[in-house]
């Protein structure tokens, strides 16, 4: 058995990638490599980099430096071959198109036959307001249309730019079950979000952005690892890192002057550790939840030294 | 493991240029009120206000009547302004983002350039038959082959004014482009003898007016029936304008699609 070449070519390959715009680097040295099928959520706070990023996968934008593949191809090429679709955060359509107007303009443009229209109109929930002038639609429809149009070409690898900003609950939620649905077909997926609870239910792999470097980079689960367990902190004069590291139950240790941080699940043990064996006082115990680790990951002030 | 096999993917031809996309491209036109009355009813009503006195029906002119020169010269302000606001259709497109989104399919920009074009020039041609149809049962004679000439010169000579909407269109990213553009194109009618005879202004104002855009369209439209002019300068007149709208649309369309 031969395997095709699509599943041995990366799916996304950014290496080196810097985008400037004047004085202000949107982009700075980003290198990441995605594999065929893998559903990555782009995680940031707004001004991370994101849609740069997005913007320079579809070949809207052109890197300032290093070299930006999709699929083996310059991304222009990629999109205008399908291979790669995307759903943006907003605009992009027009108020005096019907719904199913806009499919099928879509569809003719990637010279896709009649039943395409029907059929992703029907994918992106939209059947019932197949008639409606876009300009009547809620945002939540307007953004499945964006879904609809984006599936015609049956793309290899799907982008969504901050797809839910805007939405209600439940238009979240409702745009949310159709990409999942989508997704089980094996497309790959890449999806740009300030949510935190979007990319921890809907990504297999979560890549931290912030001020155009990524950060973090791992699974779902690895996220949560970094979410979980305690921090102690105390006072503790003269301390040495490596010392505290020691500690039973300290994963992580820091020293920051007189106060020290460790990090660890048994935030119990470390206490009494503290109290006992060292001079430490003043002791504050904190749990770290997903949102502690969003902040302290993409937070916008310089990580301490 | 299973592989299901990749269907074969492939550009479209004519970079995407095709007649569906213009067809769906017709039906949201019509479905826009304004256009329709500004396009197609406005340039009409202007030739039963100021074409038809009776005066106009009885004095001849050329081979026909005022009232048949008249037309032409509404005929021809009607393709102006189809093709204007066809070509000016791309401001409406860049300020919703629609551009953009046209950049995430295999259109090209130059594909896209030609449908906007095509369009205009099918609601300029429409433009021109519904003036002519009004007029053929208003009073207006023209001979036969004049029918037909004056039609088509007033129809491709407004290619021009698809050159400056789509100039105008780039350069002037409004929702409203048209509320501009309908008073600027008044303005130049006039300036271009099309409203009014040129030679009912001064000379010096007559010798100006040979240098607007509306002049050579104007003159070249209604030749069929005058065998009147200088139709070597309109000939030029247009072929200039024509050139420094298309130069100017290129300048502004690269700059777009360089930034999207």
């Amino acid at each position: 058995m031969t395997l095709t070449t699509a599943l041995d070519t990366a799916a996304v390959d950014l290496s080196g990638v810097v985008k400037r715009y004047g004085a202000v680097t949107a982009v700075d040295g980003v290198s990441l490599c995605i594999r065929p099928g893998e559903v990555v959520a782009l995680l940031g706070p707004n001004g991370a980099g994101k849609t740069t990023t997005v913007d320079m996968l579809l070949g809207l934008q052109q890197p300032d430096r290093g070299t930006v593949e999709v699929y083996g191809r310059a991304p222009h090429d990629a999109v205008a071959l399908g291979l790669v679709s995307a759903v943006m955060q907003t605009g992009g359509l027009l108020k005096d198109y019907t719904v199913e107007e806009t499919v099928r303009l879509t569809a003719v443009l990637f010279g896709k036959p009649r039943t395409a229209v029907g059929q992703a109109i029907e994918r992106a929930g939209l059947t019932d307001v197949a008639g409606r002038l876009v300009g009547k639609c809620s945002g939540g429809q307007q953004q499945r249309l964006r879904f609809a149009m984006a599936l015609l070409p049956d793309p290899e690898l799907l982008i969504l730019d901050e797809p839910t900003t805007g939405m209600d609950v439940a238009g979240r939620h409702e745009f949310w079950s159709a990409i999942r649905d989508d997704a089980r077909r094996g497309r790959t997926v890449i999806f740009a979000t300030h949510y935190l609870e979007e990319a921890d239910a809907y990504a297999d792999r979560v890549v931290f952005v912030r001020r155009g470097r990524i950060v973090a980079d791992g699974t779902a689960a690895e996220v949560k690892a970094l979410a979980s367990g305690r921090t102690v902190r105390a006072t503790l004069p003269g301390a040495v890192e490596a010392d505290l590291a020691a500690i039973a139950g300290v994963d992580r240790a820091e020293v920051r002057g007189d106060t020290v941080f460790l990090h660890g699940n048994d935030s119990d043990g470390i206490a009494r550790h503290l109290l006992t064996r060292t001079a430490a006082r003043d002791l504050e115990i904190t749990s770290r939840n997903l949102e502690d680790a969003f902040l302290a990951l993409t937070a916008d002030e310089e990580p301490p030294k | 493991m299973t592989t299901t096999a990749a269907p074969a993917r492939t550009l479209p031809r004519f970079g995407g240029f095709n007649p569906a996309m213009i067809g769906l491209e017709l039906r949201r036109m019509a479905r826009n009120r304004r256009t329709v009355i500004f396009t197609f009813i406005m340039p009409a009503v202007f030739f039963l206000l100021f074409g038809t006195s009776g005066d106009y029906k009885t004095e001849r002119l050329g081979d026909g009547n005022v009232t048949g020169y008249i037309l032409v010269s509404m005929a021809v302000y009607g393709a102006m302004l189809a093709t204007t606001s066809g070509g000016a259709m791309v401001s409406i497109e860049r300020a919703a983002g629609w551009s953009r989104q046209l950049r995430l399919t295999p259109l090209r920009p130059i594909a896209y350039i030609a449908v906007k074009l095509a369009l205009a020039m099918i609601i300029g041609a429409v433009s021109v038959g519904v003036v002519f149809v009004v007029g053929a049962f208003s009073g207006a004679q023209l001979p036969a082959s004049a029918w037909v000439f004056c039609g088509l010169l007033a129809w491709a000579c407004a290619l021009v004014f698809a050159a400056f909407g789509l100039f105008m269109g780039y350069l002037l990213p409004s929702e409203n482009v048209m509320q501009i553009l309908g008073p600027v194109l008044a303005v130049l009618s006039f300036a271009g003898g099309l409203f009014v005879p040129l030679d009912q202004f001064g000379s010096t104002f007559a010798a100006i007016a040979k240098f607007t855009p509306v002049y050579g369209v104007g003159e070249i439209a209604r030749y069929p029936l005058t065998h009147d002019g200088n139709l070597g300068l309109a000939v030029l007149n247009v072929v200039l304008w024509t050139a420094l709208f298309a130069a100017g649309a290129m300048w502004r369309f690269r700059r777009a699609t360089a930034r999207v």
